[in-house]
C-alpha cells in the first residue's frame, strides 16, 4: 500500500520508531518539568542521570548478576538516592540565587559525571541484552514490530500517567503544586519544604534513570548517551512549556512522531526538525504550548 | 481567669527585621497572653505585617528574640515554627489556584490535637462545603478568606496570626469573620491580629499594640479604647 507516494510499511515503521523516541523524550522531559516546576532549577544533570540509570542496570547485571526486571526498580532507586544526596549537599544552596548559578552548577556536575564514567568505562558503548520475555516481535504483516519497543512505549505511557496521577490526585501532589505557586507560604503552613524539594529532585532523577534502563537494550550503554538525548529533551520542554507536566508528555510523544515522519519525507532534516518546531513555537507562544501565565 | 493572669504565650523582645538593606523593624517588643485577641494597629508601612512574618519565620533577616511557650523560635524554619503551634493567615490569603478548595483545606499538616475538625470548619463556613471541589481561586474574596482561616484552624495551632482578615470584604462577610474569631477565642485559641478596620478590631480585641516606625510605642486595653475610641484612630490617621 502506498500513502502520499510512500510505502505504508515505511510510514508506519517510522511512526513507531518516532513513538519510541517520543517515549524517551516524554519520560525525560516529564522529570525536567517536575523539577523545574517545583525547584525552579533547569536541571542539566538530567542527561547524566539518564545515562547513570542505564549504567547502573549494566553494573547490576555484570557485577551482581541482577537482570533487567530487578534493575528496572533498583536502578531508579539508586540513582534517585544519589540525586537526593546531590540536591541536599549542592543544589539546595542555589535556590536563593539567580537561575544562572543553577545552570552553571548542574551543567558542570553533568560534565563531571560523564567524564567520570568515560574514564572508568571508556567511550565505547556496551551492549545490554533485551530480556527474554520481550524478545521477538509481533508480525504486523507488512513489518515485524519488536516486542521490546512496544514495551518501551507502553511502560513510558504508564509511567507518565502514574506521575500525572501522583501530582494531580494525591495529597503529596497537592503540596507540590502549592509549593510551585508559593513555596514560602506552604512552608509557613507547616510543610517541610526542603524535604519536599529533595523528594521532588530524587523523583525526577528516578524518572530519568527509569528511561535509562528502558533505553539500555535499544541504544548501547555509553557515557555520552545522555548528552545526545538531553539537548533534544530541552527543546521538548521548551515546546511543551517549562514546568508543564501535560505539555512535556504530549510534546515528547508528538515530537518523536514528527521526527519519525520527517525521516520518511525528508531524512536530511530529521535531526533538526525539533529545533525548527521549537523556534516556531517560541515565536508564536514564548511560554510554550502548555506554559502557564501570559 | 482574666487576661492579665493568664500566662504569656508569645514574647517578642527587641525584634529587628530587614528587607535587603532596608530595616523594617527597629526593636519591637510586646507580649501575647494565652486566650487573648491582641491587635497590632498602626499606619501602612509601620511594620505590622513584618512583625507577623518575623514570628512565622518568613523574613530573610531578623534579630532580637521571639519566644513561644518559653522557646526561642527566631532561628527556626517556618515549618518548624508551624510545628510549635503557630499559624499564619497572610494578608494576600494565599489560596492556591492549582488546588481544589478541599486540597487547600487539607494542605497544612495537623501539628497538635485540639484543632477544629473538618465538620466544624464546614459548619463555620457552609459556603466551603458547597464548593469543596472547586478550584481554590474560583472562590469569592470572602470565601477565600474563610478558607484561609479554616485551613489553619484544622492544624491545632494555638496561636493564630491573622493579617487584615477584613480587608476588601463586604460588611456582612466582615461580621461573619468577626463572629468566627469570637468563636475561635471562646475555644481557647490565641489570636494576634493586624487590622486597619477599627470597628472590626473593636468588636473582638482584648488589647491593642500601637506600631509606629518599626516599634511598639504603646499599649491599650479594651477598656481604655472603649472609654476613648479616639485613642485608636489618632494612631491611624496621618
Amino acid at each position: 500500500m502506498i500513502i502520499f507516494g510512500m510505502p505504508l510499511a515505511l510510514v508506519v515503521s517510522q511512526l513507531l520508531l518516532g513513538m519510541i523516541n517520543g517515549a524517551f523524550y516524554a519520560t525525560l522531559s516529564l522529570g525536567l518539568a517536575v523539577i523545574f516546576g517545583t525547584l525552579g532549577i533547569i536541571n542539566f544533570v538530567h542527561g547524566a542521570l539518564f545515562m547513570m540509570g542505564a549504567y547502573v542496570s549494566w553494573m547490576l547485571l555484570q557485577w551482581v548478576g541482577l537482570g533487567y526486571w530487578p534493575a528496572l526498580i533498583l536502578s531508579p532507586l539508586i540513582v534517585g538516592l544519589l540525586a537526593a544526596l546531590l540536591e541536599k549537599v549542592v543544589i539546595s544552596r542555589l535556590y536563593k540565587l539567580d537561575h544562572v548559578y543553577a545552570f552553571l552548577l548542574t551543567f558542570g556536575v553533568a560534565m563531571m559525571i560523564e567524564a567520570l564514567f568515560r574514564n572508568i568505562f571508556g567511550s565505547a558503548g556496551r551492549p545490554y541484552a533485551v530480556p527474554d520475555l520481550l524478545r521477538g516481535g509481533v508480525d504486523l504483516d507488512f513489518m515485524i514490530l519488536p516486542l521490546y519497543r512496544l514495551w518501551v512505549v507502553v511502560a513510558s505511557l504508564v509511567l507518565c500517567v502514574a506521575t500525572w496521577y501522583a501530582i494531580e490526585k494525591t495529597s503529596l501532589g497537592a503540596k507540590l503544586r502549592a509549593a510551585t505557586e508559593n513555596a514560602a507560604i506552604v512552608q509557613a503552613l507547616g510543610v517541610n519544604v526542603p524535604r519536599l524539594m529533595t523528594l521532588t529532585y530524587a523523583g525526577g532523577a528516578a524518572l530519568a534513570a527509569f528511561a535509562g534502563v528502558l533505553a539500555a537494550p535499544i541504544y548501547s550503554v555509553s557515557a555520552h548517551m545522555g548528552t545526545d538525548v538531553v539537548i533534544v529533551v530541552f527543546a521538548v520542554v521548551v515546546i511543551g512549556g517549562m514546568g508543564s507536566i501535560k505539555g512535556s508528555v504530549i510534546a515528547g510523544f508528538a515530537l518523536g512522531v514528527i521526527e519519525g515522519l520527517t525521516r520518511v519525507v525528508y531524512p536530511e532534516s530529521s535531526s533538526t526538525v525539533i529545533f525548527l518546531v521549537m523556534a516556531i513555537v517560541l515565536l508564536i507562544r514564548p511560554r510554550g504550548l502548555f506554559g502557564r501565565g501570559a | 481567669m482574666t487576661a492579665s493572669a493568664a500566662k504569656v504565650l508569645l514574647q517578642v523582645q527587641d525584634l529587628m527585621a530587614w528587607y535587603g538593606e532596608s530595616q523594617a523593624l527597629h526593636g519591637a517588643g510586646f507580649d501575647v497572653r494565652e486566650g487573648e485577641v491582641v491587635t497590632l494597629v498602626g499606619r501602612n508601612g509601620a511594620g505590622k505585617t513584618t512583625i507577623l512574618k518575623s514570628i512565622m519565620g518568613l523574613m530573610p533577616r531578623v534579630a532580637g528574640s521571639i519566644r513561644y511557650q518559653g522557646r526561642e523560635t527566631l532561628a527556626l524554619r517556618p515549618d518548624q515554627i508551624a510545628a510549635c503551634g503557630i499559624a499564619l493567615c497572610p494578608e494576600e490569603r494565599a489560596i492556591f489556584g492549582s488546588l481544589s478548595v478541599w486540597e487547600n483545606l487539607m494542605l497544612p499538616p495537623v501539628v497538635a490535637p485540639g484543632g477544629f475538625s473538618v465538620d466544624e470548619i464546614m459548619q463555620l463556613f457552609p459556603n466551603l462545603a458547597e464548593r469543596r471541589d472547586a478550584g481554590g481561586t474560583t472562590l469569592s474574596g470572602g470565601e477565600q478568606q474563610m478558607l484561609a482561616i479554616g485551613r489553619i484552624l484544622r492544624t491545632g495551632a494555638r496561636l493564630l496570626l491573622l493579617d487584615e482578615p477584613s480587608e476588601g470584604l463586604a460588611p456582612v462577610i466582615v461580621q461573619h469573620i468577626a463572629q468566627t474569631i469570637r468563636q475561635i477565642k471562646a475555644r481557647g485559641f490565641t489570636v494576634l491580629l493586624v487590622e486597619q478596620n477599627v470597628n472590626f478590631s473593636r468588636a473582638i480585641s482584648d488589647r491593642y499594640c500601637v506600631v509606629e516606625m518599626g516599634r511598639v510605642i504603646c499599649h491599650y486595653t479594651r477598656a481604655e479604647i472603649e472609654s476613648d475610641p479616639a485613642r485608636l484612630t489618632q494612631h491611624l490617621t496621618v
